[in-house]
């Protein structure tokens, strides 16, 4: 067990390195392919010669890729220094740099979109969970009656809807036309937990409705398939009522596949949620990331990436304890 | 050894990739069908008719299967319709529209920059309604987007077909340490933040290049990144199926006649492949339209003014509070279309799977 988790840890540090070195690469090179220049980025197209150099000279942009990249690490586990002479600029230990537009650091910059981001994925996460897992079953055990054509048609329907259609429709119906929710901005849970809630009511089912639909699909399969296993014939035959087979045999292997799935859904809305963010205006991650993009910040996408990354991997190391834990199947070691 | 529990069939159904149950295509789907099952006595002679029919091949059983699925073949219909609108675009919008960069401001109110008329201005003239401001064609720009979309989606999926089959063929196939690498890479490629990194590399790539427009260019873009990206996905399919068609007789007994490497994969193993491959295919195409519709939304896809329907649902956010008809065009589209794509593959995997009621 304690060299299977060494081993996976290692394995995930070694992804995010990886990660990290494509990123890295992809968008350090890219100004050189087409031309542009870093430190034009920092400083705008009205510096002169001198200060360009001093702060191409600060930033380490003139050294080769893998001393940067070097540089980069050390930054991201032990700090680093932005010196050019007595011009010195100190970074505290998980830097990722400096964004090229607002010249912030990109941590404390990335950290406070975390909220709005977390807030989004979490709330939506119990949402479909409960919403998707339960008409899944109910939809199983009355295999082939309305009620289960009916919601089967509606997650089909759903799995084919985008959330930047469904978003924008939701908010004509319920904000512009009912009037039933107000405009507006997200609202920090500190700040006002009734607006915070308010707020973010949309975007919930939205998001939710979107896996709610896979998570319903998913579901129904797996117990149906569960349903069919001679355990289950087992367990009804030897007189065991209805409630205790569903509940105790049929229940736990049929929803243990929904364990993994959750987990890494979960993880990759974490590290942002760039579609349901731009639709709604929300300003977490994915928006950050988006708008880092368009703006060519790389510090910042690459920031963005290994959170977004980070939050990908962690979550598949933790499915994959959880799943030894709930499925006495699998071995781990 | 570990085990690790994640299959592929989980992460693709999540990513509405693909469907939520295994699937297994074989030789053997061809052994049974519904027709020739055993008669009660076993003794009674058989039709002459029965007998002919009991030979069928996968095919024509997947065809009468799916003959008989009605919501697939209505997804079929409609999949054929918006494939040849796309093919006949500029002769649709010759007979029925206007030229989908044509601004009409005859056609929109001056004071709130909305159409004139209900609905969006829809009218003979304008079937589907005029965009709000500048007044194009809905109609003309809704063609010509299904024209972008379908290409896109198409030839990304058949990028990612081709590198699934070549790296998951040779992943099963040679197992050891390509194997190892394969499968390394295929991980690696889905725990990762793809829309970000589509995000970011299609954006750093200039937008005319090649001798191309600004369209195509794009559109080959799109193809290559998208496409690149789902390959891991059919390709972990092909590695699981060749892993165990590997074992089994039908390649032990080519292999002892004296065959080939190359001759076992190309003769023996890849018709039995056939089958997934396509499913799959057809189930990654309408991911691919959202992916496409998605990076167009976000402003990455197709550079304006070309028509695409992710490009027009990021130009409704502006006014649909007030002209809801521009956003909800386009939106439908999307829906019917990937629908379509879903209800037909999910159609035809029951049909070709054997293992489907």
């Amino acid at each position: 067990m304690v060299a299977y988790l060494i081993r996976r840890i290692f394995n995930a540090v070694l992804t995010l390195l990886v990660v990290t070195l494509v990123t890295f690469g992809i968008f350090f090179m890219v100004p050189k392919l087409t031309g542009s220049d870093p430190a034009l980025l920092y400083i705008g197209k009205t510096a002169d010669k001198v200060a360009l150099d001093g702060i191409r000279e600060k930033m380490g942009l003139a050294d080769p890729i893998m001393v940067q990249y070097g540089k980069f690490l050390k930054g991201l586990v032990a700090g680093r220094d932005y010196a050019n002479g007595p011009d010195v600029t100190h970074c505290p230990a998980p830097c990722l740099g400096y964004s090229f537009k607002t010249e912030q650091e990109v941590t404390p910059l990335l950290m406070d979109d975390l909220p709005v981001t977390f807030s989004l994925a979490l709330g939506a996460a119990i949402l479909w969970l409960i919403g998707g897992v339960a008409t899944g079953v109910i939809s199983a055990l009355r295999k082939g009656s309305l009620l289960d054509r009916v919601v089967m048609t509606g997650a089909l329907a759903g799995v084919s809807l985008p959330i930047y259609f469904t978003g924008l429709l939701a908010s004509a119906v319920f904000v512009y036309w009912l009037g039933w929710l107000p405009q507006g901005q997200y609202v920090p849970f500190l700040e006002s937990p009734a607006d915070w809630f308010v707020q973010l009511l949309l975007p919930w089912i939205t998001l939710a409705f979107l896996f709610a639909a896979t998570y319903a699909r998913l579901t129904r399969a797996n117990m149906l398939e569960t349903l069919g296993e001679d355990y289950i014939r087992t367990a009804r035959a030897k007189g065991l009522p209805e409630r205790t087979v569903i509940g105790k045999h049929a229940l736990r292997s049929g929803l243990t596949p929904i364990v993994t799935i959750f987990g890494l859904d979960l993880g990759s809305l974490l590290g942002g949620a760039i579609l349901t963010e731009a639709v709604f205006n929300l300003r977490g991650l994915g928006y950050q990331a988006l708008q880092a993009i368009k703006g060519n910040d790389l510090p910042v996408i690459l920031g963005v990436t290994l959170i977004a990354a980070t939050f990908i991997v962690v979550a598949n190391l933790v499915v994959d304890l959880v799943y030894g834990l709930i499925d006495p199947r699998v071995r781990l070691g | 050894m570990y085990h690790a529990p994640v299959t592929v069939d989980s992460r693709c159904a999540v990513a509405g990739r693909g469907p939520a149950k295994q699937m297994s295509l074989g030789p053997e789907a061809s052994v049974t069908d519904d027709k020739s099952a055993p008669t009660a006595d076993a003794a009674d002679v058989r039709g002459p008719a029965e007998k002919v029919i009991a030979g069928r091949s996968l095919k024509q059983i997947a065809w009468r299967r799916l003959k008989k699925d009605k919501v697939a073949i209505g997804g079929g219909v409609v999949v054929i319709l918006l494939v040849l609108v796309a093919i006949l675009a500029p002769v649709l919008v010759a007979l029925l529209g206007h030229p989908p960069d044509e601004y009409h401001q005859d056609q929109i109110d001056a004071t709130f920059g909305t159409p004139k008329g209900s609905f969006g201005g829809i009218s003979s003239d304008f079937i589907l309604g005029v965009e709000p401001t500048s007044g194009r064609d809905v109609f003309s720009r809704i063609v010509y987007g299904a024209q972008t979309s379908l290409t896109v989606a198409f030839l990304s999926a058949l990028v990612s077909t081709i590198l699934g089959v070549i790296f998951g063929l040779s992943a099963g196939f040679l197992g050891g340490w390509v194997d190892a690498v394969i499968s390394r890479v295929m991980d690696f490629l889905l725990a990762f933040p793809q829309l970000l990194f589509s995000i970011a590399l299609v954006s750093v790539v200039p937008y005319e290049m090649l001798g191309l427009n600004a369209r195509w260019s794009r559109v080959l873009v799109l193809v290559c990144v998208i496409g690149f990206f789902g390959w891991p996905y059919i390709g972990r399919i092909v590695r699981g199926q060749t892993l165990s068609l590997r074992e089994r007789e039908f390649v032990e007994a080519a292999r002892s006649m004296g065959a080939r490497s190359p001759r076992i994969l190309v003769r023996e193993l890849l018709p039995n492949l056939a089958a997934p491959i396509l499913v799959y295919t057809t189930l990654i195409i309408p991911t691919n339209i959202l992916t496409e519709a998605a990076l167009s939304f976000l402003g990455v896809g197709i550079p304006p003014p070309n028509p695409s329907w992710g490009g027009m649902l990021s130009d409704a956010v502006a006014t649909y509070s007030i002209s809801p008809m521009y956003m909800i065009i386009p939106g439908a589209t999307i829906f019917i279309t990937v629908l379509a794509f879903n209800l037909f593959g999910d159609g035809l995997r029951d049909a070709l799977d054997p293992k489907a009621r």
